[in-house]
């Protein structure tokens, strides 16, 4: 690669070499019904329309399974069953007891960890490695966690009696299905709501899972309702008058309509939105580190993360040799079948995703900007993208702006701590952001200065039961997880 | 009608307060402050939607420096501003009794508003080690989560002329934030005094900005503004949240609701008036693993 | 492949030492994404045979005989004759004393003899003392040449007295090659380790190596990235290869083709063979043999089928 520099970088071969063969996991641990009805009250219940939509494997474009759309009428129908379940149970039981049943969940989850690892990547397309080893034991800690906090809620508000809201609607996307079931739920449980609960129309399976281990776990019937559906679904849950919470993770369009929809009421709301994050890479950074981060910042979960790293910022001084070592580190970046324990890279959850981020490529081509993606073989079926990077990408262009939600970096470079700082907090959003760089007063400064909800320095990615999730700005308001992750549902 | 000897009293001009100086509104508008029976005791400046701008961007250049001022500073000014009351108290009550209150619960107000000051002074400094968390991750991480202000905020004042002001600008300044206050239409009065006092405490320039007018023509205006973070209601009515909350969807402000009966209680006083108006922030650092070989101290 | 370099006589710049900082917790959660990758069947099999033909099967012992030697000898060319196709290892590693053995008894193979030298392991003598032992091995025919590096000097900041002796031991191995081991169990942190790679990068080691195997802890996957992240960047400036060395502690397949993964996708193809890169090991060797013959009989195996010596 030529550069002003005056020496010249060498390339390496990498990816070229040694392959590795196909490693599936065995699809034969995950019970996939054909049909999955309303969990309604402690019961599977058709929904009242009849109506069904089907959900394909995005990495075969095969049909999976069919989810029951749920209407008003099932809507209400939940929500009196969780207003009931409020009343009669789950207001008058001990926070110990709570706490027991919601240990009993996490328990059973931890037991059939490898079905729902393999459901959620069948369902969603994310490699197997990730469902296994960070979806999925991150769910079961979440309940394991919030558990715990159940017969000790008189400690969390100093000074102030805590008491349950009542009935908590609670949205999650398609993202991170059962871990955004469980970052909703737990919290909710254990301070006492009860919930009606709608997963994202295109991954509903293993909340679905979760419905059946929640009814093996015996929790009182009406406590956790689950409805499958899409939009219009969730429109009718939002607007529903009898629910007293409202718990978001989606679109920043969408948590804005549903601000809109409830201005007039007194629902308590708390939305988790989308993102822009900013990852900072300074001349003085553990740079093979850093490269690392920089990869799991954009491509974790094809960079369908709402607090991805998906502007770079570095360091002009060093950007070359670290683009180069980025470039390297893509092209060992093995895309393809979700199911392979290899697979790096799994699947583009939806054919209408992976359309809008072919559509944010062809953008920055046209921006002006230089592409570069690895020379990954995309299978044959489903839906995949390249790692994919530009560089030379303006502030002012809209790749360097909007939302992409997926494998794509844009990366800029920049000169002084007091200019990335600007150029890092010039987005309406404010969810996450990475700093780099082995001086611990620096870290100190930005951590302080940039405007996001979570910093990350000399580390990206990384969620813990225990530390609070939630953004600045336009990306939301409210936290998930640990102690500020009880605030949320709670009154005094 | 001016009897022979008496001095002719110098009337008081009431302005607008806005990054440190005491313009007049630049629209030119005015309205009448009234006493009890109705009789006008002077002329307030009717802000229009260009003051509440100004009032914005001021509060924002003045949110850097007050954001990052030591926590102990703050405090030192909120408690300067206490100070200065108390010495002004006299002035205070009169104007609350030319409002129509009666010297005792003009007295009542006065001390009151003198005394939250200092209750949320002492909080400057301690609030943060009550909603700050060390969080025990399973990596080899330090966690650690600390509140922040959100930034530019917009105040309703109640209509507690004095007390209930204080009681809405104290925890949000306490905590970093800076503040535009749209004084409650008709007890105004003292808002602009109050601004006098903040004028003269060493609170810097931009971080409480006072302007007074009809509430309900500004709010479309500030709540749809992009660079305000957060929005106080303090009236108890309900309905005019709505209208907020939804002109302020677009940039997601926050919208905080303080409906207080009765500003005198010190139930309303409390840290998590200040915490309302604060961000979470978490960090997280690896945490290097080098122990001596074998050892578990 | 010939590793012959102009012999320069290497001037030690603190500007040398311009390694990037070193995070030990990313370095770690790097190391383990290496061990999640599965490693199956065809792979497998390739992966195993290249670790075979890598190993430096070693002797570094006080009672090591010619007997003890020769025999070594006959199995680095014969791990497992049962076997039709394995490959030789790369080199059997002895003490200077050892070598003429060892290079008779591999007679005209392509079996190297690499000889530990420069008072091995802990490296405390003088300088004139390292380079006559230097000098005596590679006089009995030593084709590889493992000098310790000072470790004391390095720690006490001396890095142009560290840097000058790996020089002036380069010098005197005239064709062998060297491998510089940094005794990493010793350095302290990570960020010791780059540095000292760094350094002996500059003066002219075409191995480095982590391990005596005489001190605890010896190789591991976060050590050996550093070391592997040290030689990529050599590369990238200078278009120059350095070949590397996990020693000490690598007995199991497994944990071999983790190293070998982590190889692949650290520095790719061009390091994947025995001229760059090598594991220092003893019984590595019919750990491995187990696993090939677990491959191609489909049972598990037990360690008295393989030839122990």
């Amino acid at each position: 690669m030529a550069t002003k520099n005056k020496s010249t970088i060498k390339p390496l071969r990498l990816g070229a070499g040694w392959k590795y063969a196909p490693a599936p996991e065995s699809s034969a641990s995950a019970q996939i019904q054909h049909q999955y009805e309303l969990f309604i009250d402690g019961k599977w219940q058709p929904p009242k329309k009849g109506a069904y939509l089907e959900s394909i494997n995005p990495a075969t474009e095969k049909k999976l399974y069919r989810a029951a759309v749920a209407t008003e009428q099932d809507v209400d129908k939940a929500v009196a069953a969780a207003q009931k379940g409020f009343d009669k149970y789950w207001k008058k039981m001990s926070g110990k007891d709570r706490g027991k049943y919601i240990f009993r969940i996490a328990r059973l989850m931890q037991e059939q960890a490898r079905e729902l690892s393999v459901m959620e990547t069948l369902d969603g397309g994310k490699p197997i490695r990730e469902s296994r080893d960070i979806d999925i034991p991150l769910a079961c800690n979440h309940f394991f966690y919030y558990a715990g906090w159940a017969d000790k809620l008189e400690y969390a508000l100093p000074n102030r009696t805590a008491k349950p809201l009542g009935v908590a609607a609670q949205i999650t996307p398609w993202n991170f299905p059962l871990l955004m079931a469980a970052w909703k739920l737990a919290p909710a449980l254990a301070t006492g709501n009860t919930v009606v609960l709608k997963p994202a129309e295109t991954t509903s399976l293993t909340t679905l899972k979760l419905a059946s281990i929640i009814q093996e776990a015996d929790l009182p019937p009406g406590v956790v309702n689950i409805l499958t559906g899409a939009g219009e679904t969730g429109s009718a849950l939002v607007r529903h008058p009898n629910i007293n919470k409202i718990a978001f993770t989606g679109s920043t369009a969408v948590g804005k309509w549903i601000q809109q929809e409830t201005a007039a009421s007194t629902k308590k709301l708390t939305l988790e939105l989308g993102g822009k994050a900013a990852n900072i890479v300074f001349s003085d950074a553990p740079i093979d580190q850093a490269v690392e981060g920089v990869v799991n910042g954009i491509f974790f979960n094809q960079g369908h993360v709402c607090c991805a790293g998906s502007r770079l910022y570095v360091q002009e001084s060093i950007a070359s040799v670290f683009i180069q070592k980025l470039k390297d580190r893509m092209a060992t970046l093995l895309v393809g079948d979700p199911m392979d324990k290899n697979t790096d890279i799994g699947a583009i959850n939806s054919a209408a995703q992976l359309d809008k981020i072919n559509q944010y490529i062809r953008l920055g081509k046209k921006e002006g900007a230089h592409h570069y993606e690895s020379d990954a073989r995309l299978p044959q079926k489903g839906f995949f993208c390249r790692p994919t990077l530009f560089t030379k990408v303006a502030q002012s262009s809209r790749l360097a702006q909007e939302e992409i939600f997926g494998p794509v970096l844009a990366i800029l470079t920049f000169r002084t701590e007091d200019e990335v700082i600007e150029k890092a907090n010039n987005t309406p959003y404010g969810l996450s952001a990475g700093v780099w760089t082995d001086k611990g007063s620096r870290i100190f400064n930005m951590s302080r200065r940039l405007k996001a909800g979570v910093v990350w320095a000399n580390a990206y990615n990384l969620f813990d039961p225990a530390s609070p999730f939630g953004g600045y700005k336009e990306s939301g308001y409210g936290r998930e997880g640990g102690w500020h992750g009880l605030y949320p549902y709670l009154t005094f | 009608m001016k009897k022979a000897n008496d001095r002719i009293a110098v009337l008081k001009t009431y302005k607008l307060y806005i990054g440190g100086q005491f313009p007049r509104t630049e629209s030119g508008r005015y309205y009448a402050a009234l006493d009890a029976k109705g009789n006008k005791i002077a002329n307030l400046c009717l802000a229009s939607r260009k003051d509440c701008r100004e009032a914005i961007g001021a509060a924002r250049t003045a949110l850097g420096n007050w954001s990052m001022r030591a926590a102990y500073n703050r405090g030192q000014i909120l408690y300067r501003i206490a100070e200065m009351l108390e010495s002004r108290k006299d002035q205070f009550i009169a104007e609350l009794c030319a409002q129509g209150m009666s010297r005792s619960a003009a007295r009542k107000e006065t001390v009151g508003a003198i005394d939250r000051l200092i209750h949320y002074a002492g909080w400057c400094d301690k609030y943060q080690a009550l909603f700050s968390t060390v969080n025990p991750v399973a990596s080899n991480h330090y966690n650690f989560s600390v509140c922040e202000p959100m930034g530019v905020v917009v105040l309703f004042a109640p209509e507690s002329p004095l007390l209930g002001l204080v009681s809405v600008l104290a925890p949000c300044i306490a905590g970093g934030n800076t503040a535009i206050v749209i004084a409650h239409q008709f007890k105004a009065l003292c808002a602009i005094s109050l601004a006098e006092v903040l004028n003269s405490s060493d609170v810097p320039v931009g971080v409480v900005n006072i302007l007074t007018g009809n509430q309900a023509e500004l709010m479309p205006w500030l709540a749809e503004h992009k660079d305000v973070n957060a929005i106080v209601q303090s009236q108890k009515d309900p309905s005019l949240l709505s209208d907020l909350r939804k002109k302020a969807t677009g940039n997601l402000k926050r919208v905080i609701h303080w409906p207080v009966i009765d500003w005198h209680d010190t139930a309303v006083q409390s840290p998590y008036r200040i915490t309302d108006l604060q961000e979470i922030k978490t960090t997280w650092h690896p945490i290097q693993q080098i122990a001596g070989s074998g050892s578990s101290y | 492949m010939s590793s012959i370099k102009p012999i320069r006589p290497a001037l030690y710049s603190p500007s040398l030492l311009t390694a990037p900082p070193v995070d030990q917790t990313g370095v770690e959660e790097r190391a383990a994404r290496f061990t999640k990758r599965s490693i199956k069947g065809d792979s497998k099999m390739q992966g195993l045979l290249l670790t075979l033909s890598m190993i430096d099967l070693t002797t570094l012992e006080g009672k090591d005989t010619t007997g003890k030697v020769e025999q070594l000898c006959y199995k680095a060319l014969h791990l497992h004759d049962a076997f039709e196709g394995l490959p030789t290892v790369a080199a059997i590693c002895v003490y200077p004393s050892q070598v003429r053995t060892a290079k008779n008894a591999l007679g005209g193979s392509a079996v190297k003899v690499a000889s530990v030298a420069t008072a091995f392991p802990a490296g405390q003598s003088s300088r004139s003392i390292k380079l006559s032992e230097t000098r005596f091995a590679v006089e009995e025919g030593a084709d590889e040449i493992d000098m310790v590096i000072s470790r004391g000097a390095f720690l006490a900041g001396e890095y142009a007295f560290v840097f000058d002796e790996i020089a002036a031991i380069k010098e005197v191995c005239g064709q062998a090659r060297l491998k510089v081991i940094l005794e990493t169990g010793e350095l302290g942190s990570l960020d010791e380790v780059r540095k000292a790679s760094q350094l002996a990068i500059a003066a002219g080691a075409d191995f480095i190596k982590t391990s005596t195997g005489k001190i605890q802890p010896a190789a591991t996957l976060p050590v050996t990235l550093v070391m592997l992240e040290t030689i990529r960047d050599h590369y990238y400036k200078t278009g120059n290869r350095v070949g590397m060395k996990p020693a000490g502690g690598i007995s199991t397949s497994k944990l071999a083709l983790h190293y070998l993964v982590m190889l692949n996708e650290t520095l790719g193809p061009d390091w994947m063979h025995p001229h760059w890169f090598r594991f220092g090991a003893s019984s590595l060797a019919n750990n491995v043999l187990m696993q090939i013959a677990k491959e191609k009989e489909g049972c598990y195996q037990a360690p008295h089928y393989f030839s122990v010596d």
